[in-house]
């Protein structure tokens, strides 16, 4: 165990807590949720060998469905994100590539980047949760509106925890 | 065989994202079929233990509006002891429609209105007598059904959940349909399958059916809020606001039918194994 480890085994339980515990609680207008867990994948190091990915992404998502009664939902979709992950990186490598040993973070790589990052793959997440959930596309306007609103919901709270960490390390 | 391990090497990432999605949707597709008294879920102890303590910040603000609720049901049920009492210095009660049904009062500690398939979780298990299929309902009316118990808690199947399904009867008219979610409003459900020769009204109370295997008769959903018939359609379209507020619900029963056994055993030596 090195102290990279500990430190992503620490955030993985904080960001599992953080969802079941607060932002589980925290709907806005019946129809936005905040998925924040999703982070924990997608902050991991650039170079996180794609299987530790997928089964952290299993854990996290079979934890996360544990809370809320939903065995199976929440892993389905985060496993599909941290699959993508990797392929989603290499294709919009900034010029000069990424440093070795830095995550693929805001304050490494900037905000229009990082947006680029995230955005894609919350809506993918999203995306297939909702409409896996809803029982495929009988819904199919309200499901996308779930989709849409819950997807600008983390996306601001992702975003406001980047800043945060960026001003702590500063 | 060299080939071959090789292939399953240099796919290795996709091959494993192929089996953990199976694996995921298998446990999805088994979730919301069946009812089972599963270790994952959140009626487990330590999942059930963190829940209630989440769920006791939202509940300390609710706590006004549960007060005034809970004294209207108290008076409620004295009301209903007094009638009891008087009736009972009359007339001789049969004893088997006394002891038909038996109440677990139990609280809520987890409660979810906006996904599409929701459950509740009380802290009443199996130490109570609680078994998956039981009825749940709460002051107001209808609430849902026991899913999966463990020692101290269990998880209920809320009728905000698009797989359940609770038949139902307009009481005024007499006619049976069926209670369903659409999966949009938590406040509303519709009624379906209500024939067209039927004329339902806003405001005609929508009560479960003597032919639920779950709920025992007469259990308040809602009442009718939206009528509407289609041309050339067979059924109305028929929205029903409910009883219970499922937003704010901190209290329920559980309802223990002494009599399920014997039907069940019945039903099944005439029809066979029930679905």
């Amino acid at each position: 165990m090195n102290r990279e480890a500990i430190g992503q085994a620490i955030s993985f339980v904080l960001y599992l807590l953080g969802q079941v515990i607060l932002f589980r609680q925290l709907i806005l207008f019946n129809t936005a949720f905040c998925f924040v867990y999703v982070a924990f994948i997608l902050m991991l190091p650039i170079e996180t060998n794609p299987l530790a990915l997928m089964l952290f992404a299993f854990f996290l998502g079979f934890f996360v469905d544990v809370f809320y009664d939903s065995l199976g939902l929440h892993a389905l979709s985060l496993v599909l994100v941290a699959y993508l992950r990797n392929y989603w990186l290499a294709s919009i490598t900034p010029q000069g590539g990424y440093d070795s040993g830095q995550g693929p973070t805001l304050a490494v790589n900037g905000i229009q980047w990082f947006v680029v990052y995230t955005l894609p793959l919350v809506f993918v997440h999203h995306g297939v949760l909702f409409f896996t959930e809803a029982g495929g596309f009988g819904i199919f306007w309200f499901t996308l509106s779930k989709v849409m609103t819950s997807l600008v919901y983390t996306m601001t709270i992702i975003l406001f925890l980047q800043y945060f960490n960026f001003r702590r390390r500063r | 065989m060299f080939r071959l391990l090789n292939f399953l090497y240099y796919y290795r990432a996709f091959l494993t994202f192929l089996s953990l999605e199976f694996f995921c949707a298998w446990l999805w597709i088994g979730n919301s079929r069946y009812q089972n008294t599963r270790f994952f879920n959140s009626a487990n102890r330590v999942v059930a233990a963190i829940l209630g303590f989440s769920e006791l910040t939202r509940e300390y603000f609710g706590l006004i509006e549960v007060n005034r609720e809970l004294a209207e049901e108290n008076a409620t049920l004295r009301t209903l002891v007094e009638q009891l009492t008087l009736r009972e210095e009359g007339i001789l009660v049969a004893t088997d429609t006394l002891v038909r049904f038996e109440f677990v009062s139990a609280r809520v500690i987890n409660n979810t209105v906006s996904q599409f398939k929701n459950h509740l979780t009380i802290n009443r298990g199996t130490d109570m007598g609680l078994a998956p299929g039981m009825a749940v309902v709460s002051g107001a009316g209808a609430v849902g059904k026991v899913k999966s118990v463990s020692e101290h808690f269990a998880v209920v199947t809320s009728l905000l959940n698009t797989d359940e399904q609770v038949s139902s009867v307009l009481k005024r008219t007499g006619n049976f349909g069926t209670a369903q979610w659409d999966g949009v409003d938590p406040r509303t459900v519709n009624l379906l399958y209500i024939p067209r020769h039927v004329q339902p009204q806003r405001g005609d109370s929508v009560v479960t059916s003597g032919y639920n295997a779950v709920f025992p008769e007469g259990v308040l959903v809602g009442l009718v809020s939206e009528v509407e018939l289609k041309e050339e359609a067979q059924f109305y379209v028929i929205r029903v606001e409910l009883a219970q507020d499922f937003r704010r619900l901190a209290w329920v029963q559980v309802i223990r039918s002494q009599l399920r056994p014997e039907l069940d055993s019945l039903e099944q030596t005439t029809f066979g194994e029930r679905k």
